[in-house]
């Protein structure tokens, strides 16, 4: 009976994830208003209806932890309800369509914590609880302070600064450190400056793109860039020089910046992977996890586990995900595959993809330059991350040891993902803003015309 | 920078087109049209980059994905037991190896032929484990493929489903008859095809009985008496050549003598070098032979003459090129497999008496003289060794062909006619006389390996060779240990009984 239950749950999720998916991409192509809101309206009933399921499973499954999974459930359909009403109410103009995605993205992440471990889920779905919180005063901020696009050098001083604080303390507890405990709570750095790092680069070429000034914002991003490499995040580092690159690209519509970043790109992974011991060995394991099992059983049990679950999973609780190291944080994406199937992980790529989509989309439609290359900024930041973990896991790339936004646990990946969500929808109800003026604009024009004409008369 | 870039990126547009009214918006329309351009290159190179990723996913699971999980590190493939009955392993001839019977609640393996073929389909235990064909095909066996709908409907009625069926490519007439024909004997018997490497027999003795070895695990493993009986000796015995490994010797004369056509040699019974003398078999001397005569003969004088003539390195490298000293392909990858040629520059004169003459410090598994004589039998290329025909699903659909394909060449075409014309002649004038008259042509090479340091008529009986030498069908290797000159029970009359029974169908 319980087997019957995960099975028919299992199937039932992966049938409405699929059509989750569906909506969102048939969001993009119709543009109607009315189908747009009625395709919003059908993707939020599918994210409670999946949680369900997902729950619901779990409730047979794990006998001994059902009122705790009670508890869970509940809170988590409350915080998705009071998340959706909130930013309904406070702003209406925000984008429901990387709302949505932001919810269905926790969601999936909850019921795979809440299965490994329902006390890390509980503080999960606390960290959740107050990223939203805080972002709901980011668009405003974003709004409202123009002053923003002005602290070019604040913004990368601050982030050199945190950075290079991490580096030093980390040299001094000795080997790699890249977060701290601050009370109950654990922070890396390295997450947040992101998006310091984004601003800086926005309000930097926002302006000037000639050749010297370009020069002098380039060693400062490879000054964060070469920090993270010596502290030995090569996620974060490979996540900014990315970021720089398509920036650079797009603000100075310079092919050649592009061609020249991706050669110097490729020179420093030569001379990292002849330097440094660590890098040699991630992209041996790449090569052939099997080849040492000592260094590849992390990779290998991923595969392991994406391999045995096949198309469509073993079912909630039927895998062994927890034979794969810290797949609560780094490889989620192994043991969502393993139990709900590779068709769900292709979704779940696909609900990420369609954020990003949305996130440029929202970038073209802005006028000013700083806030388009800020939404370009965070969303390649954002859809790279989801590139490095998810590559990562499925041996499509070496293992940089990143976290998939929204999904995995940690409560920095968790605020930082959120901040930026949240100021891309301060982007987005600033677009709205603009072209609410327009539209005013032309009547006005246009009224004026009339009158003009009348008093011609 | 260029100047047009620096038109669109001017923020003073913006007020710009608040003043030049109705006209603005549509110019600035036109201008962010363009300006996006570099958006829409970035958003569809990552979306082409995502589409890679997705295709590389599906393609691991279609294509990559059940040889990985196959790997024994994979902790998952135990639990797959609990909802797949276990599938079962058939002979190429339709008979069942291994099944599991289930009871009730309870189920067990089965192993018809019980110690028959004890070590090449092996055993499955939950105390002692796996081996054999249980273990190579494990994954196919804990995998069902059997029709979609019956499966949910098997999930749903919390049913196991049926594991696939493994078709191997054992036969069990020649199983059984070389098992019988090795009797009480300890010692292997390797049957193989040289067209396509598959293997038809597989014997191992002393063996066990597969269907009890959860309670004779232990004491068989603790086994101190020497007979080993969970060795696989036919892929892992160590065994010095003796006779046989004068193949060896023969290929690397011929390749380093042109001329190895005009060889003469006068065989007194023995050969003295560097102070070691070495008899022939029984002192027989043999008189007048060439390199034909020498080899039918078996002489162990001529071949030490020959031995002492070459170059060792290239002698070395000789048996490097058939596969010495290196891992050998295995159908059982868990049975290490590995033969080991010492000789070396400066190795001494003694050392190269006995090594050229099959003794001294070579190791030879009857396998891996079974390649080498396939290889011999198929112009000079050995197959991939292989044990499987096919996987199907239970109900008899293919879900897996495999098909046989090429390892390696071992020599040139025209080698392995030359070293054929030598082995033949064993059969037709030489020591494998016993083959000869049949109806069936035999090519082969006999042999005699000493054990004892003491007493010289303690021996193993080595044979390799091949029939039907014109379009060569079948590859037999044998070795019967301790078998000390007895005739009617040595390898070559082993190996006459399983040509029988092949050429009698």
């Amino acid at each position: 009976m319980v087997h019957l239950i995960i099975e028919l749950s299992k199937y039932l999720m992966i049938i409405l994830f699929v059509v989750y998916v569906y909506k969102c991409f048939s969001y993009f192509t119709d543009k109607d208003y009315y189908e747009q809101d009625s395709i919003l309206g059908t993707q939020l009933a599918l994210i409670f209806l999946i949680h369900f399921l997902g729950y619901t499973a779990l409730f047979f499954a794990m006998e001994d932890k059902r009122t705790l999974l009670g508890i869970l459930y509940l809170l988590q359909v409350g915080l998705f309800i009071l998340t959706q009403s909130l930013y309904s109410v406070f702003y209406p103009k925000s984008s429901r369509l990387v709302l949505n995605n932001m919810c269905m993205l926790m969601s999936v992440g909850f019921i795979m914590l809440a299965r490994l471990n329902t006390d890390t889920c509980m503080r999960q779905m606390f960290f959740a609880a107050v990223s939203i919180v805080i972002s709901l005063f980011v668009p405003v901020v974003v709004r409202k302070m123009k002053v923003l696009q002005k602290w070019t050098w604040l913004y990368a001083g601050v982030g050199i600064a945190c950075l290079g604080i991490v580096l030093l303390l980390g040299a001094v507890t000795g080997g790699a450190k890249l977060s701290f405990d601050i009370g109950p709570v654990t922070i890396q750095p390295s997450e947040f400056v992101k998006i310091l790092f984004v601003f800086f680069v926005a309000a930097a070429l926002r302006e000037r793109t000639d050749f010297k000034y370009v020069v002098l914002v380039t060693i400062a991003a490879a000054a964060h860039v070469l920090i993270l490499v010596a502290s030995t995040d090569l996620g974060a580092a490979v996540i900014m020089f990315v970021v720089y690159l398509i920036m650079l690209f797009v603000a100075t519509r310079q092919p050649l910046y592009l061609f020249a970043g991706l050669f110097a790109g490729s020179g420093a992974s030569v001379v990292a992977f002849k330097l440094f011991n660590h890098v040699r060995v991630r992209v041996e394991v790449w090569k052939d996890p099997f080849a040492n099992w000592d260094n590849g059983y992390q990779i290998g049990n991923a595969l392991f586990a994406i391999g045995t679950g096949g198309w469509v999973g073993m079912g909630l609780t039927q895998g062994m995900p927890e034979s794969v190291p810290v797949v609560k944080t780094d490889f989620i994406f192994s043991a969502i595959c393993e139990e709900l199937g590779i068709i769900f992980g292709l979704g779940l790529i696909l609900v990420c993809v369609s954020c990003y989509i949305m996130f440029l989309n929202i970038a073209m439609q802005i006028h000013e330059q700083f806030y388009k290359l800020v939404a370009l900024g965070l969303g390649t930041c954002y859809i790279f991350q989801v590139f490095l973990n998810i590559g990562g896991v499925i041996k499509f790339i070496p293992m940089t040891g990143l976290t998939l936004p929204w999904v995995s646990y940690g409560g920095s990946s968790l605020l930082s993902t959120t901040l930026m969500f949240a100021i891309i929808q301060g982007l987005y109800i600033l677009r709205e803003d603009e072209e609410e003026e327009i539209e005013r604009q032309r009547a006005r024009e246009l009224r004026k015309q009339r009158r003009r004409v009348r008093y011609d008369r | 920078m260029t100047a047009s870039g620096r038109d669109y990126e001017r923020p003073d547009h913006r007020p710009k087109r608040k003043t030049s009214a109705p006209k603005a918006p549509a110019r600035k329309k036109k201008k962010s049209i363009n300006r996006n351009r570099d958006f829409a290159i970035v958003t569809y190179f990552t979306v082409f980059i995502f589409v890679c990723m997705m295709g590389y996913l599906a393609y691991f699971n279609a294509v990559k994905s059940s040889e990985i999980i196959s790997n024994s590190h994979n902790p998952r493939l135990d639990a797959f037991e609990d909802r797949i009955i276990r599938g079962s392993i058939v002979s190429s001839d339709g008979k069942i190896l291994a099944e599991t019977v289930t009871e009730g609640d309870s189920s067990y393996r089965n192993y018809p032929y019980g110690n028959v073929f004890a070590h090449v389909v092996g055993y499955s235990s939950e105390t002692a484990g796996k081996s054999g064909l249980e273990l190579e095909a494990n994954f196919a066996l804990v995998t069902s493929n059997a029709f979609f709908p019956e499966k949910i409907l098997n999930n749903i009625k919390d049913q196991k489903n049926q594991g696939d069926t493994v078709v191997t490519s054992l036969d069990t007439v020649l199983q059984e008859t070389a098992y019988n024909a090795l009797g009480n004997n300890r010692g292997a018997v390797v049957v193989m095809e040289p067209s396509t490497g598959r293997i038809l027999a597989l014997v191992s003795k002393p063996d066990f009985d597969p269907n009890t070895i959860s309670e004779t695990f232990d004491a068989l493993n603790a086994d101190t008496t020497g007979a080993s009986p969970l060795y696989n000796r036919a892929i892992a015995g160590q065994y010095a050549p003796g006779s046989t490994f004068k193949i060896l010797t023969a290929l690397a004369y011929i390749r380093q003598n042109p001329n190895y056509n005009s060889y003469t040699y006068n065989c007194s019974g023995s050969i003295t070098n560097s102070g070691v003398t070495v008899n022939c078999s029984n002192s027989t001397a043999h008189g007048a032979e060439d390199l034909i005569l020498s080899f039918a003969n078996s002489c162990n004088s001529s071949f030490i003459n020959i031995g002492l003539s070459l170059d060792v390195n290239e002698y070395r490298s000789t048996c490097e090129d058939l596969l010495f000293n290196q891992k050998l392909p295995t159908p059982l990858s868990n049975v290490k497999a590995k033969s080991s040629f010492k000789l070396e520059e400066g190795s001494s004169a003694a050392e190269i008496m006995m090594t050229a003459m099959g003794q001294g410090e070579t190791m030879v598994s009857p396998y891996h003289m079974a390649l080498i004589t396939c290889a011999i039998a198929n112009d000079g290329v050995l197959m991939k060794p292989s044990l499987l025909d096919s996987v199907q699903n239970y109900s008899g659909s293919v879900i897996k062909n495999y098909h046989s394909q090429e390892y390696q060449r071992l020599m040139t075409k025209d080698e392995a006619a030359e070293l054929t014309v030598l082995m033949k002649a064993v059969v037709d004038q030489g020591t494998g006389m016993a083959l000869s008259g049949a109806g069936y042509t035999v090519a082969g090479k006999t042999g005699t390996a000493e054990y004892s340091t003491t007493n010289k008529d303690l021996s193993h009986s080595w044979f390799t060779g091949f029939s039907n030498v014109e379009d060569p069908d079948l590859v037999v290797s044998v070795i019967v240990e301790g078998n000390d000159g007895n005739i009617s029970t040595n390898a070559v009359a082993i190996a006459k009984q399983i040509f029988d029974v092949y050429h009698s169908r």
